[in-house]
């Protein structure tokens, strides 16, 4: 393979009490990709998501971040490294615009007087947006509240671009959007790829993944079933991945995991 | 032969973008988004007044009513009372207005800090009242607390304060740390006998409590309800004990206390402060208008600005020339002419509170806490210290508040910021706008909303004849009205 990662997980651990959740863990995420994340419920996706967050401690493994080995103990570290989480419920706040939660936490200040700089905020939410190719915001002052699922989606995503990140994690982004609306998302998905991040796309819907994808990592309760490349599976095993955790020759048999990336 | 031809090829392409002026227009505006901002249909604002007035009832009509019902039952309210009484339009009477809006006004502006976040501070009538008797308590005995009150009682007040200054400290709540720390020294070294540091002292009391409150709140945990109302029970049997057999102190002798509501600053004085404000406000939102537009940013139109500055400006030399007649009944005797005092400090804690609000990342992320806890603690704001934050600058201003009561009142007595001092506050900032849900509201709700709810017992206390039950009546219409429209906007928001 000629890519190396930008974000590599190795051998990760993850228990809650008695409960394993993530047992030896390998994921990756490559550069200017979309990496799509499936599994079925309690396969350990969001818990995967977290540690990558640091919102939750791991137990044994190590992270590799553009292959240094990185300690991502806090959000704040996860930040640090270029690393943003748009997370299923967005975490955007209604009663602001869309310029306030795009910098929420790290807004513009002038100097000297450590004013807000609202000028520099909005042209540059706007420009972000912009070469988002985002067209269906009709003003970036426009309040949160006002806007569609699909839109606050967009905004959240954005926001995630806004801060030159190298690796993004989106958390299901079309669970609750319609087919216009999954349409812009995917879109968006697709072009943050191609401006060079890295992408994983946390996903149930099997059209949505086929769709944009480069690769699949499939969890099968805590375990990596597999890391594919999209061209080299159907959607029948891609299903087969997540409900059996194997598939023909490629899943969980220990002979055949290594030849399946 | 081939200049021509070229020519030629290209007249007809040029004539036929003139034949279809939906696609020249449409050719122009691409190129925009690939420079700038095409998307953005809305972003240069609306340009005409009808525009923004339309957007305006666009955004009414979509939940959010602003300033309007205070607006309205301000009309409301003159329009009724003027019919009711002769005497209710004259300034002798209008004039005692800022006196008796004043406590509410300020007590309800620290209010709106925690409405934002979500929270309620039910304390917040006798912290302020608490922070008065503290006041009059040094500044009636030289400055020696200790001497003022038994010693077990000094040391529950230096306690406190160190309590609050601990928190403040640990939280990094500079400004408090500061204001905390002066008022600790004031204590200690007796240096309250001067009236302006005892009037600090006030100040820094009270933020001392709004951080313990807010500690309690936001660290330990107890619902904002049960803690502020304890404290609202609690503080009055402060008040009682520290007045200890001495009972109700005069404030009379300290004229910085009095002046709030019973002195005026003199007519050239209501002019500058006049065009400090309003002329400040028209200066600040026309350059800003102007800058934006340049920039190309979403600006309001220049005439939108205008008619707003130039009713500003109507309401206010109406409001200066109204104060600065002679409401002196017996004409003999020296006039009385001129603003109480209370106006320009209740205008500069209004500038500075909307600035604190409106200008600093600070302010931005009280919004957020209010608005969505989790988002702002995932944005990396550290929710709880804004939440003890704006419970110390509730009670901060509140013992202004306490301050406004002592002076309207002649002196501290023991039910200084009880009854319903706290629920006409709260009552304040709904009325002018302000959300009990949080995240959304205005300093300015406290003004406008502070305004109606005093304009209420203003008006009714003329009518000898109408009964008290009415004030409550009445008063309490107007907080459901005010409520039902922040619950119904809040509906129509969320669809």
């Amino acid at each position: 393979m000629a890519d190396t990662p930008i974000l590599a997980l190795r051998g990760i651990n993850k228990s809650f009490g008695a409960i394993q959740v993530l047992h030896d863990v390998d994921f990756n995420v490559y550069p200017g990709e979309v990496m799509a994340l499936v599994g079925d419920n309690g396969a350990g996706k969001s818990t995967l998501v977290k540690c990558v967050g640091g919102i939750y401690g791991i137990d044994s493994g190590e992270f590799f971040f553009a292959n240094q080995p990185v300690d991502l103990h806090s959000p704040r570290d996860a930040a640090a490294h270029g690393i943003e989480i748009v997370y299923q419920d967005l975490a955007l706040c209604d009663n602001l615009d869309i310029v306030q939660n795009m910098f929420l936490g790290r807004e513009l200040r002038r100097p000297l007087i450590r004013a807000l700089d609202e000028s520099a905020m909005e042209r540059r939410s706007r420009e972000t947006l912009t070469s988002l190719s985002v067209r269906t915001v009709a003003s970036v002052r426009q309040l949160v509240s006002s806007l569609s699922g699909g839109q606050r989606q967009t905004v959240a995503i954005a926001k995630a671009v806004l801060w030159n990140n190298k690796v993004v994690l989106l958390d299901e982004p079309t669970a609750a959007l319609g087919v216009a609306q999954t349409r812009q998302v995917l879109d968006l998905v697709r072009r943050l790829a191609d401006n060079g991040l890295g992408v994983v796309l946390i996903s149930h819907n099997m059209n949505d993944v086929m769709e944009v994808a480069d690769r699949i990592t499939a969890l099968y309760l805590g375990r990596i079933a597999a890391e594919v490349k999209k061209a080299d599976v159907t959607y029948s095993q891609v299903v087969e991945l997540i409900t059996a955790g194997r598939s023909g020759n490629i899943g969980l048999q220990p002979a055949t995991a290594a030849e399946s990336a | 032969m081939t200049t021509p031809g070229t020519d030629e090829s290209e007249t007809p392409s040029a004539a036929h973008m003139h034949d279809r002026p939906g696609a020249s227009a449409t050719e122009p505006s691409h190129d925009a988004g690939v420079v700038g901002a095409s998307g953005f249909t809305n972003d240069a604002g609306q340009t005409t007044l009808m525009g923004a007035a339309r957007a305006y009832v666009a955004k009414v009509r979509g939940g959010e009513p602003g300033a309007l019902p205070a607006v309205f039952g301000l009309v409301v309210l003159l329009i009724v009372f003027s019919q009711l009484s002769k005497v209710f339009l004259t300034t002798g009477n209008l004039a005692n207005l800022p006196g008796q809006a004043g406590p509410t006004i300020l007590i309800g502006m620290g209010v709106v800090f925690v409405l934002l976040v979500g929270e309620i501070d039910l304390s917040a009538g006798t912290a302020g009242g608490v922070c008065a008797m503290l006041m009059a308590l040094v500044a009636t005995n030289g400055g020696n607390l200790n001497g003022a009150v038994k010693g077990g009682s000094y040391w529950a007040v230096v306690i406190v304060v160190i309590a609050g200054l601990a928190v403040a400290v640990w939280q990094r709540l500079w400004p408090a740390t500061t204001i905390i720390a002066l008022g600790l020294i004031v204590v200690l070294t007796h240096l309250g006998g001067h009236i302006w540091i005892a009037m600090f002292l006030a100040i820094s009391a009270g933020t001392a409590i709004g951080c313990i409150t807010g500690y309690l709140v936001a660290r330990v945990g107890i619902p904002s309800f049960v803690v502020t109302l304890a404290f609202f029970l609690a503080w009055q049997g402060v008040i009682i004990s520290f007045a200890g057999k001495g009972g109700a102190i005069s404030m009379g002798q300290f004229y910085p206390v009095i002046a709030l509501a019973h002195r005026n600053v003199n007519p050239t004085g209501g002019w500058v402060i006049f065009a400090i404000f309003v002329g400040g406000y028209g200066a600040y939102t026309l350059i800003r208008s102007i800058r934006r537009r340049a920039e190309g940013l979403a600006a309001e139109p220049l005439s939108l600005v205008l008619v707003r500055f130039g009713v500003l400006a109507a309401v206010g030399i109406f409001v200066v020339v109204f104060l600065n007649r002679n409401r002196q009944v017996n004409k003999a005797a020296t006039p009385v002419i001129g603003m109480p005092w209370i106006v320009p400090l209740v205008l500069v804690l209004l500038v500075a509170m909307t600035l604190l609000l409106t200008k600093t990342a600070f302010g931005r992320y009280l919004y957020a806490v209010g608005g969505n806890a989790e988002a702002a603690r995932r944005a990396g704001i550290d929710v709880r210290r804004m939440r003890i934050a704006a419970f110390a600058i509730s009670s901060t201003l509140a013992a202004f508040g306490g301050l406004a009561l002592a002076s309207y009142n002649g002196g501290v007595a023991l039910d200084i910021g009880g009854g319903n001092t706290l629920l006409y506050a709260v009552g304040a900032a709904v009325v002018g706008g302000t959300s009990l849900f949080g995240g959304r509201g205005r300093i300015r709700d406290a003004l406008l909303g502070g305004i109606v709810i005093s304009l209420i017992p203003n008006g009714l206390g003329l009518k000898v004849n109408i009964n008290a039950a009415y004030l409550y009546i009445i008063t309490g219409a107007f907080l459901l009205l005010a409520a039902a429209a922040d619950a119904f906007g809040r509906r129509r928001q969320s669809v």
